[in-house]
């Protein structure tokens, strides 16, 4: 489980995140949601490890961020983050088999080379395995990389916006993914997202962040409500029903 | 020893090439020798083989390629195609250094040179990097822009102190490589490339995955500025080998691993043989080329590859437009 304790983060003057205490559940698809700004990044940053707290604890599995070993956390917590670029030439096969890196310290034995490509066929990249990645279309990279994290073999797997300049059909299909690897492998998603029907749709939990503080924190049918939404977006947004979802129309 | 087996089996072709090309440097030159000579030991034309030929073909191998490993291990940890010891300024560096060397120490055996030079371009590296990385507008062009205007103002300091404490003759050597002066006894310096060049196969996945990112990197559990580091004192040392023995040999490690990589990709495991090959392979041509250019003269290895490396640059830099 990871759980975070009054954690703050300051940049000189400004708080990006005032004192924030949350349990997040375990095996769950969970949203960070928010506007621009309110923390949910620097959450997901910090619980990653890419970025230091100012104050507080961040407990993984009941051992505090800076007692993990970071090669033994790097077998626990996998994180992704917003700008998936390398300026390196590497194939999918060799980038997915970075994953392995953690355990096999650079020797690819039998099984890691299974695990590769079991991940590589579980995302539905087999047929892209030769190609390089900077070839690749921004969805196949980005599911490149969860490829990756998947064959990095992580309990926890975070991602910082992977949705971002996704066309819709690309946009659900990772949705999808995150949602099987939870429900089929056990693995736990944190991901932060701006699109509210995404995360009405394939969420199960979510944690809303206004002005680097948490606002709300919940199963997703208690969060997705209009007087929630509301609140952390400041604007109107209607909840229509559709099929037993709901979804949210934030046009006027 | 199956590495070994490995690398010696699939590459069969580069091998041959350049042994070809070592061995027909070997007969190149003002005194004529030939492998008659050889075969029958002319005492002297013998003499002229062991103590000159085969040094400088050996310190042109490893120059070469440990010049291009550098280049390479310099382009994923500044996550930039057009970084290399040249563009970064290191080379500057390393002459600074080893002119605070003679100034300093005179006599002083061309190690401790080499120590004096690598403490000052490890120095200037990580100046250029951590400047670097506090400048807004990272692009990908400004940022060898920055390590050559560097690297040009360490060459004016260079120089004037040059002038101030007399030693411009020694300085001015360093300016353009020139394997003419290899002999037997003054080069084997340039072996201690040689563990380097290991310890960069050794830690090829760290260097590729610094190339991922800090934060992709600490998210394989790898601690990213400690691969900088290390990557910084195996560049500084080689660059600084280099110029104490052969002089400056600019735009190896610049050209080589993008040439590598339009082929092979980036992955720094699978082309670090081929990056050392190719390192070689270019130097020895442009050290033989150098010798037949202006026959019987010799035209320095460092202005034939000022040549072909800023040409190369340049295309780079267009073709970078669109790719890199």
């Amino acid at each position: 489980m990871i759980r975070l304790c009054n954690v703050t983060k300051r940049y000189g003057e400004t708080v990006a995140l005032s004192g924030v205490t949350l349990s997040l559940p375990t095996e769950k698809v969970v949203a960070l949601i928010g506007s621009n700004g309110a923390g949910k990044s620097t959450a997901l940053n910090i619980i990653g490890r890419l970025i230091p707290a100012s104050a507080g604890t961040v407990e993984i599995d009941g051992k505090s961020l800076r007692d993990w070993k970071s090669n033994e956390l790097a077998k626990r917590l996998a994180i992704l983050g917003q700008t998936l670029y390398t300026p390196a030439r590497l194939t999918v096969e060799e980038l997915v088999a970075f994953g392995r890196f953690p355990h096999s310290r650079g020797n690819l034995g039998a099984a890691d080379l299974r695990i590769i490509d079991d991940a590589l066929e579980y995302t539905g990249i087999s047929t892209l395995r030769g190609c390089f990645i900077d070839e690749l279309s921004g969805g196949q990279r980005q599911i490149a990389y969860i490829a990756m994290a998947i064959a990095q073999d992580t309990k926890y797997i975070l991602l910082d916006e992977p949705l971002n300049n996704l066309d819709m059909n690309k946009a659900a299909k990772i949705m999808k993914l995150l949602r099987t690897l939870v429900r089929e492998k056990k693995r736990s998603v944190l991901l932060v997202i701006h699109d509210i029907n995404f995360v009405s749709f394939y969420a199960d939990y979510v944690v809303a962040f206004k002005n680097g503080a948490l606002k709300y924190s919940g199963k997703t049918e208690d969060v997705i409500r209009s007087e929630v939404l509301r609140d952390v977006y400041d604007m109107e947004i209607a909840i229509k029903s559709y099929r037993d979802k709901r979804l949210c129309v934030y046009y006027e | 020893m199956r590495i070994l087996s490995k690398i010696f089996a699939a590459r069969v072709w580069q091998w041959i090439l350049l042994l070809s090309a070592a061995v027909g440097s070997l007969f190149i030159g003002v005194a004529d020798v030939s492998l008659w000579d050889i075969l029958f030991a002319d005492s002297e034309r013998l003499g002229i083989f062991l103590v000159s030929r085969v040094p400088r073909l050996c310190s042109v191998l490893v120059a070469g390629s440990s010049l291009a490993i550098s280049g390479l291990i310099m382009q994923r940890i500044t996550r930039n195609r057009f970084v290399s010891p040249t563009t970064a300024g290191t080379m500057e560096w390393c002459r600074l250094g080893v002119m605070a060397a003679i100034i300093a120490f005179p006599d002083a055996p061309a190690i401790l040179r080499v120590f004096v030079a690598f403490a000052v371009s490890l120095f200037g590296t990580s100046l250029f990097l951590t400047f670097v990385s506090r400048i807004e507008a990272r692009s990908i062009v400004v940022v060898p822009l920055v390590g050559m205007m560097l690297g040009g103002v360490v060459n004016a300091a260079s120089t004037f102190f040059a002038y101030q404490y007399d030693v411009v003759q020694n300085v001015a050597s360093w300016l353009q490589g020139n394997f003419s002066l290899i002999i037997y006894g003054n080069y084997e310096l340039l072996y201690l490339s040689v563990p380097f060049m290991i310890a960069a196969y050794l830690y090829a996945d760290n260097f590729t995955i610094a190339g991922m990112g800090k934060g992709a990197a600490t998210s394989l559990g790898l601690n990213h500025a400690g691969v900088v580091r290390v990557g910084l004192v195996i560049v500084s040392l080689v660059s600084s080998i280099t110029i104490v023995e052969a002089g400056n040999i600019p735009f190896v490690g610049l050209i080589v691993p993008n040439i590598v990589s339009m082929f092979k990709g980036d992955n720094v495991k699978n082309i670090l043989f081929d990056t050392a090959w190719l390192g070689a392979f270019l130097v020895l041509l442009c050290d033989v080329a150098g010798r037949l250019v202006l026959f019987p003269y010799e035209v320095p290895i460092g202005v034939i590859l000022s040549v072909i490396g800023s040409a190369v640059f340049l295309a780079l830099l267009l073709r970078g437009k669109r790719h890199a």
